[in-house]
């Protein structure tokens, strides 16, 4: 083991420290908690630099006793060990100085804590809801709900051996389809739930995190200054496409939600255009100084996104409004169109369990290219996916999707992966309600 | 009476010579623990490979290597190997190895639960890593197991549950042999107030175990029951709670990462004082402080559940009372810089270990702190930073001390001495490699990166790679531990039974090696 076979190891390390210094995107290289854009955000980020301070302080006082200590009280200066090994005094006095340092901690932090959970009075309640792997927004009192999910662009660059490098994508994994739009300056109550297993939404600029939990409703609010976009993750372990679902805020000023809120009610069947349109409302604002320049709100962002979702990535969004809006889309019925939209569907609620191919993951996610249900039995076929199957993954579709949906999901399923099952009809589907009740 | 003690004494001089038979049979302390320690050197390679795996996937953004829900099962794997296959089994081989000759017992209390506690391990973890190749994979839910997601798992779900249950009663075992060995085989004159610290850390940490180990047998029963009779613990859909899941694992969970370190306190404070050539300092307040941690690791579990959305009262209950665990922990880093003070140090291997332990320690100790606080909390939950938190205590914490320990007591175990360069060149790689993994976690999860994620935002990149980069570092650097332990049992330098000059206490007064039979005679202590 000679000092030339360690040589490498020592290089590496070089290069990593090079990697800091000499990376052009180092020069933005976050590293500490955002300060946000909500007082509660403020209050918290203040809170961790008290604490990251005091931590600080004693940091230096504890290493530098013990480096002190190595430096001056070595054996091979000729150091004479001293014999005390014990005093009450210094005992109480390192138990009761920590503990008064933890109460001018405490004191603050039960403050901010108070203010965090205090729900009361919200100006408006958004119902948010998890599954795997999207989330769903609900505008409680406004007629407006729909599904996010991670951006198309991301969806390309995250499978192995990708068309598009991650790098090529802006706000790689960071962006979704349909952001949740809010109102700056009101004070907005989010109602966390899941369908399936627990989640939690998290946005750091405004600390917020709150698990989505089954069976349980979750109150959280945030009242955000500043117009722009911000940025989240999922933060609770979900399954296999943790990763990939995540929060987009969109903060606009009061008038510019309001338009937005409306064209989201009266044409819903092109709902997407109206979050390009709407957001290009602060974006277009932003070279005018209302966006905070420190906020990370590109306005090629929103745009973005808009774009992508008008191109069709976020079909089953819009189309889940068309559910509640019962605006009846017609002559969906021949096989072409059914399978058209069944594609559509598959591959956005279904392509992530069963894989493109149908083949799943068994037995978690079963195969639906070896099912005999799916081969033979379509009213089987339609209960499981109206009701989905309760204690897995499976979520009933029956509230997500409208009928023309449904049935053309079925019917995708039921003639493709090998597969030559025949038409399910929207009627079929309908008829199938009906027989449940 | 005393001719039968004479007779039997002869026939159990030595060690079985048929390897098979001794090992497989044998009931007595230091073979059991040599095995214990050995299993435990195995696991932690195994659960290291796959923490490879999980850095090699991280140092880019984007897939490259593995699957999302393979790169689950890694994590998932990793921590249950980490915690019930390297870490815990390494402590009970040192209580093992060192309880008997340190208190003057003949040997462990009850032998024969002793030699059924380790072979039930290799059972339960050929079961665990079995799941690799079951149709639906490894577990993928993470080592806390939350339901519901955890009824996801494939055809490995019993599998899982009965390795755990395994794991559980094996760790009871360990826990009831090592308390009635000290509270009934101490050498007359040794009360408890004058017993080694290691033995109180794991008198302690074993009422600790038998305390939490069937809440977690518990927690996962009733998953079992939950997916295959037809209860609805915690299941929503059927009246059930899936938040009552994450209390009762915590339950566990939370005294259990203090049977992580509760131990290595025990170490520490024999190491240091030995190359400080000063008594430990504070000896009573040590004790207090570790049954004061003890104590309050029972009421703090929900501080990892912060999220969950519990009442304001609970969330402060659980705010104050964690932040209180930073009183008697600080008063043992305190003791042990005033055990230092005036002392005359050192820098052996074992040493440089220790003290790195108080310095690394103390880090993921103050991060404890900021943790504890709700509101930020809030922000750190789930992310890296939780990550490089608990990786500081438990890796330059937990490790650390058990690395220290081999170097420590490895002459009295073998009769030589190890190769003291290269020692000193583990430790300095170790310590710089770990330091490269785990720090730059702390920026990565302040800037809002999510923990147990394969694939991540562009903005995480140069901390992932400084990260992968200390990873591989410091896993290869352990093939390095390997070769000394091998090289130190085949031969070197021979060991005195003093081995150290400062050292103190019973085990220093054996010959090195320490012999087959110990202490058949009990020593008087004072």
């Amino acid at each position: 083991m000679s000092r030339a076979t360690w040589g490498p190891w020592w290089a590496v390390l070089a290069v990593v420290i090079g990697i800091a210094g000499v990376d052009p995107v180092a020069a933005q290289l976050e590293y500490n908690m955002p300060r946000g854009v909500t007082a509660v955000s403020e209050n918290v980020y203040q809170l961790h630099m008290l604490m990251f301070a005091i931590c600080c302080v004693l940091a230096v006082v504890v290493f530098g006793v013990m480096i002190y200590s190595i430096i001056r009280f070595r054996h091979s200066r000729g150091a004479v060990p001293a014999t005390f090994h014990e005093s009450t005094m210094v005992e109480i006095a390192w138990t009761v100085v920590p503990f008064a340092i933890l109460i001018s901690i405490a004191i603050p932090a039960a403050g901010t804590l108070i203010r965090m959970e205090d729900t009361s009075n919200p100006d408006m309640t958004v119902k948010v809801t998890g599954y795997q792997w999207q989330w769903h927004y609900d505008y409680l009192d406004e007629d407006v709900e729909f599904f996010s999910r991670l951006d198309e662009q991301s969806y390309l660059a995250r499978q192995r051996d990708p068309d598009i490098s991650p790098q090529e994508v802006e706000n790689y994994l960071l962006n979704v389809d349909n952001p949740l739009v809010l109102p700056v300056g009101k004070k907005v109550r989010l109602l966390m739930t899941s369908n399936d297993v627990i989640h939690s939404w998290w946005v750091p600029d405004l600390a917020v995190k709150k698990d989505a939990i089954p069976g349980f409703i979750n109150e959280a609010w945030t009242q955000i200054e500043q117009p722009g976009v911000y940025r989240g993750q999922c933060a609770e372990l979900c399954g296999r496409d943790h990763a990939y679902m995540p929060v987009v805020v969109v903060a606009m000023n009061e008038a510019d939600y309001a338009d937005w809120l409306n064209e989201q009610r009266s044409t819903a069947s092109d709902a997407t255009d109206q979050v390009l349109a709407a957001g290009m409302g602060p974006a277009g604002g932003a070279a005018g100084g209302e966006f905070d320049p420190a906020a990370p709100p590109p306005p090629a962002d929103v745009a973005a996104a808009g774009e992508m979702a008008a191109e069709g990535a976020a079909g089953a969004a819009q189309d889940a409004q068309d559910a509640s809006g019962e605006s009846g889309q017609s002559g969906g019925d021949d096989e072409a169109t059914l399978m058209r939209v069944g594609e559509e569907v598959y591959s956005t609620h279904c392509v992530a369990c069963h894989r493109p191919d149908g083949s799943g993951m068994p037995p978690a996610f079963p195969s639906l290219a070896d099912s005999e249900m799916v081969a033979s039995d379509a009213a089987a076929h339609i209960a499981i996916v109206l009701n989905g199957k309760p204690g897995t993954a499976m979520a009933a579709f029956g509230s997500i999707l409208d009928d023309e949906q449904l049935a053309g999901v079925i019917t995708y399923e039921r003639n493709s992966f090998g597969h030559d099952g025949g038409v399910v009809t929207p009627q079929d589907i309908e008829q199938a309600r009906e027989e449940m009740q | 009476m005393s001719v039968d003690i004479s007779v039997q004494e002869h026939h159990h001089e030595g060690p079985d010579p048929n390897f098979f038979r001794r090992w497989l049979t044998t009931t007595n302390h230091k073979d059991l623990g040599s095995l214990y320690l050995m299993f435990s050197l195995l696991m932690f390679f195994i659960g290291g490979t796959m923490a490879l795996v999980i850095r090699a996937e991280l140092f880019q953004p984007g897939l490259q290597l593995v699957r999302p829900e393979f790169f689950n099962q890694m994590t998932t794997m990793h921590a249950l190997i980490m915690v019930f296959g390297a870490v815990m089994p390494a402590f009970v081989g040192l209580s093992n190895w060192l309880l008997p000759i340190q208190l003057g017992a003949p040997d462990m209390a009850l032998p024969r639960l002793n030699n059924w506690g380790f072979w039930i391990l290799p059972f339960a973890f050929s079961l665990l890593l079995m799941t690799l190749f079951l149709p639906g994979g490894a577990p993928a839910s993470g080592w806390t197991m939350y339901a519901p997601l955890v009824m996801q798992t494939g055809a490995a779900f019993p599998f899982m549950i009965f390795a755990i249950h395994l794991m559980g009663i094996s760790s009871i075992m360990g826990a009831i042999n090592v308390a009635a060995t000290i509270l009934n085989l101490r050498a007359p004159g040794m009360t408890l107030m004058k017993m080694p610290l290691f033995a109180w850390a794991w008198l302690i940490t074993s009422f600790l175990l038998v305390a939490v180990m069937p809440v977690l047998a518990g927690a996962v029963t009733m998953l079992l029951t939950d997916r295959y009779f037809g209860t609805s613990f915690f299941n929503a859909a059927g009246g059930g709670d899936p938040v009552l899941y994450q209390h009762i694992f915590w339950f566990f969970g939370h005294p259990e990462v203090y049977i992580m370190i509760l131990p290595a306190f025990g170490i520490v404070s024999h190491i240091i004082p030995t190359f400080a050539r000063k008594r430990l300092f504070g000896y009573a307040s040590m004790v207090y402080a570790l049954g004061a941690i003890a104590f309050l690791s029972f009421i703090v579990w929900a501080h990892h559940m912060f999220t969950v959305g519990m009442p304001l009262a609970g969330e402060l209950f659980f705010m104050f009372a964690t932040m209180l665990i930073a009183v008697p922990t600080g008063v043992k880093v305190f003791n042990w810089l005033a055990t230092m003070w005036r002392g005359s140090l050192s820098f052996e291997t074992p040493m440089l270990f220790a003290l790195a332990f108080v310095f690394l320690f103390t880090i993921g100790g103050f991060s404890g702190l900021m943790l504890a606080v709700t509101p930020a909390d809030f922000q750190y939950h789930d992310s890296y930073f939780v990550v490089a938190h608990f990786h500081y205590v438990l890796v330059p914490g937990a490790v650390f001390s058990i690395m220290a320990a081999v170097y420590f007591w490895l002459p009295k175990w073998t009769g030589h001495m190890y190769d003291e360069r290269l020692g000193k060149l583990h430790f300095w790689l170790s310590t710089i490699f770990v330091n490269l993994t785990f720090f730059p976690m702390h920026f990565a999860g302040l800037a809002g990166m999510p923990r147990r994620i394969p694939d991540y935002a562009l903005q995480f990149t140069t901390w992932n790679e400084m990260a992968s980069i200390g990873a591989f570092g410091f896993g290869l650097s352990q093939l390095l531990f390997l070769y000394i332990i091998v090289k130190c049992v085949r031969g070197g330098e021979k060991a005195t039974a003093q081995v150290w000059d400062g050292a103190d206490g019973l085990e220093w007064t054996l010959p090195s090696p320490a012999p087959y039979h110990t202490f058949t005679t009990p020593p008087v202590v004072r």
